[in-house]
């Protein structure tokens, strides 16, 4: 899943590169253990553009999020934020590049200090950043708009998060991350919390401020009909590694993997014509991440694996213009829109992955 | 590994009632007074089939399964109304009589496995204790019930794990140990309150399959408790759909999701973003539930609905017949029908949300 840095980082706001990060776990008197956390993670994120990241809990869409942030720190591989290595940077520098780079996280009752007005919430970013918009004046228009921005009253600043709804909340918590300009959002399950009614209002939000802003999203969600709703692309990850990624709709309409296949075959449909004649379920859960399957880290639950998957770990196979499955990267096309997984036995129609509704 | 989704149509007219809600009615004593949580319910469950209470957080679905099992919190009661099951009202028995009824009868599935079970004991321990309770078994004996039961559900070496205290399993095993439990007696009733919410879409469509399995094998009536519309047209019979306490539309899933006859109902079918274009706007309701505390006097959405008129800030419109076996609280119920496509909710729901946002 290579992709040409020279050539990509023109319109690429995110670059990374082969990230890997494990965390030491103790192991009662055994002493103690690696977890993999992530392992080799490549991905870009362009100009305005919204990558969605797929994944049961435990497979490392937190960690990865939390090191884009720089609040974990790589044991390898490269991070480039507009071709700058984030981690190389020191003092000033460095916090001006933490502007550009802002998070909103998933519980909005949480994630907001229930001491602090929503005004001062919004605008304790300034605190840090005294650099923009120096003065009491500035600062209290630049609140004005970003309340206006995410469509609360200028009046809402006076009051306690505990006087707002979920979907209020969460709106305040965009308003913070938007508060100093950021070049990519990461949204951690942005909706998750808020009901259904509320939820459609906060993803329109979002989309409008994207078409009106430019910034690029990252956004991680376990509710596959709102990322196939809000994302450009996707990032399937399973135990610390992306296992398919591609155009959103590629993804999920024919997707490669077969892990990515069960997801999209099990998940629930409200409109019974799209429900799949033979339903994939898988056995099992997600194997522990201390103790990686050998080979293909899928084999485990995978209906396909067969004895290579267990001694070697899949190649990235891509599928060609003409739809045909083949082994490595196309030749032909831009790096980054390629449909990719990493499978030695990809599957091969829709109807394999268990999508083809009856009747 | 592949499974073949196949809805059994059923008849209803022969399907025995096991559970007939009537006018139920839930308060909850707060400092500031008595608060109404669940209004008026009503709703009939019956054998083999699944009734599915939908709505949002706070709308009393949890609530009203929390009565139906007598597990209300001290500061909660039942107002009013009656609780069947199987002909005989659990609300007028006392408590010896209900543990007797209800102790063998109804097994109830909570969301969050790991709080629902005892740290301290093993979970063979906790799966014997119905058996030593209600069947009068010793140790050995519901030791080896355990352990079948275990087996039933899918866990794998039953009789080593047994013996494993809950935090020793996944979340997803321990959500089938939980529906052990619930299902050890052979109950006529389930109730299962968001028996998947906190487990993973894989590990969802697993224990779906099971319940499934286990209502065919037990031939019981299931309640599903949830918020996910996709998982109650695929998995229930029936549904209610509730709203700041009441139920605002009942009936077959099939026909309330093809021709919704409440404006919520509407709402919340159009808020699903299912064949939405990225890019798109998504309709959405305006606003967010009414507080239990002040529920408007008339209709209680009233407040968020497009179609709301002078008589739906006034009187309370009452559930009545809208379609085959349909039920709706509206009162502009006959025209949502007639005419679907007129109907207001979508376009202007649509565009109040763009005046709001910017």
């Amino acid at each position: 899943m290579s992709t040409n840095i020279a050539e990509s980082t023109r319109h690429n706001v995110l670059e990374v590169q082969d990230l890997s990060k494990s965390f030491t776990v103790s192991a009662g008197s055994g002493g103690s253990r690696k977890l993999k956390a992530l392992d080799g993670i490549s991905l870009s994120v362009g100009k305005g553009e919204t990558l969605g990241l797929v994944g049961e809990s435990g497979c490392g869409k937190s960690t990865l999020a939390r090191t884009l942030m720089m609040l974990e720190t790589p044991d390898s591989g490269t991070v480039r934020f507009d071709g700058q290595d984030p981690f190389a940077l020191k003092g000033k520098e460095l916090l001006a590049w933490r502007r550009r780079v802002q998070m909103v996280f998933q519980d909005p009752f949480a994630s907001l200090n229930a001491r602090m007005t929503a005004g001062q919430i919004i605008s304790e970013p300034f605190a840090t950043h005294k650099d923009l918009h120096r003065g009491t004046a500035a600062r209290s228009k630049r609140l004005n708009e970003l309340l206006d921005l995410v469509g609360l009253r200028s009046t809402d600043a006076h009051k306690t998060p505990q006087e707002f709804s979920g979907g209020q909340r969460q709106r305040i918590g965009i308003a913070r991350a938007l508060a100093l300009d950021p070049d990519l959002v990461i949204l951690d399950e942005p909706v998750s919390a808020l009901d259904l009614s509320v939820q459609a209002q906060v993803l329109n939000l979002l989309n409008e401020l994207q078409q009106q802003l430019g910034v690029s999203y990252i956004f991680i969600s376990h509710d596959l009909s709102v990322v196939r709703h809000v994302t450009d692309r996707v990032a399937v990850m399973y135990l610390g590694r992306i296992i398919e990624s591609g155009v959103t709709e590629d993804v999920f309409d024919r997707p490669l993997h077969p892990y990515t296949a069960a997801l999209m075959s099990a998940s629930p449909k409200l409109d019974p014509a799209m429900r799949p004649a033979k339903r994939i379920v898988l056995n099992g859960e997600l194997p522990s991440p201390l103790d990686p399957p050998s080979g293909c880290r899928f084999r485990t639950r995978c209906w396909k694996a067969q004895d290579i998957c267990a001694s070697l770990p899949p190649e990235a196979a891509g599928r060609n213009a003409d739809g045909t499955v083949s082994l490595g990267i196309p030749a032909i096309g831009p790096g980054q829109s390629v449909h990719v997984a990493e499978c030695h036995f990809p599957v091969s129609t829709p109807a394999e992955a268990g999508l083809v509704p009856a009747g | 590994m592949m499974e073949v989704l196949d809805r059994q149509t059923r008849d209803t007219s022969t399907a025995k009632a096991v559970l007939a809600v009537d006018g139920l009615d839930v308060d909850i004593r707060t400092p500031s007074g008595t608060v109404r949580v669940v209004g008026n319910v009503s709703f009939t469950a019956y054998q083999g089939q699944t009734l599915a209470l939908l709505g949002e957080s706070g709308c009393g679905k949890s609530m009203t399964a929390k009565a139906i099992a007598g597990l209300l919190d001290p500061v909660a009661s039942v107002a009013g109304g009656t609780v069947q099951l199987e002909g005989r009202d659990l609300n007028s028995m006392s408590p010896r009589q209900r543990r007797e009824v209800a102790g063998p009868g109804l097994g109830i599935v909570f969301q969050d496995a790991l709080t629902a079970l005892n740290p301290v004991y093993t979970v063979g321990t906790q799966l014997g204790e119905a058996f030593r309770i209600h069947r009068g078994m010793n140790k050995k004996q519901a030791r080896a019930q355990a352990i079948e039961l275990m087996r039933r559900v899918g866990i794998p070496e039953p009789e080593v794990r047994v013996s494993a205290y809950p935090h020793q399993f996944s979340g997803g095993m321990r959500q089938r140990i939980l529906i052990a439990m619930a299902v050890a007696l052979g109950p006529r009733l389930l109730i299962a309150d968001e028996p998947t919410t906190a487990l993973d879409v894989t590990v969802q469509a697993q224990i779906m399959e099971l319940l499934r399995r286990l209502r065919e094998e037990e031939d019981m009536a299931v309640v599903l408790i949830t918020h996910d519309l996709a998982v109650v047209a695929e998995e229930a019979d029936d549904v209610c759909i509730m709203y700041a306490g009441n139920v605002v539309e009942s009936g077959p899933v099939a026909t309330v999701f093809s021709t919704p006859t409440h404006p919520y109902t509407k709402g919340l079918l159009e808020s699903v973003p299912t064949h939405a274009v990225r890019g798109d706007d998504l309709s959405s309701i305006p606003g967010s539930p009414p507080e239990l505390k002040n529920i408007p006097a008339g209709c209680v959405y009233a407040d968020r609905c497009p179609m709301a008129a002078a008589i739906c800030r006034e009187v309370r419109p009452e559930l009545r017949p809208s379609g085959e076996n349909q039920f709706s609280a509206c009162h502009f119920s006959e025209s949502l029908r007639a005419d679907p496509a007129t109907a207001p909710a979508g376009q202007a729901v649509a565009s109040t949300q763009h005046e709001e946002t910017p």
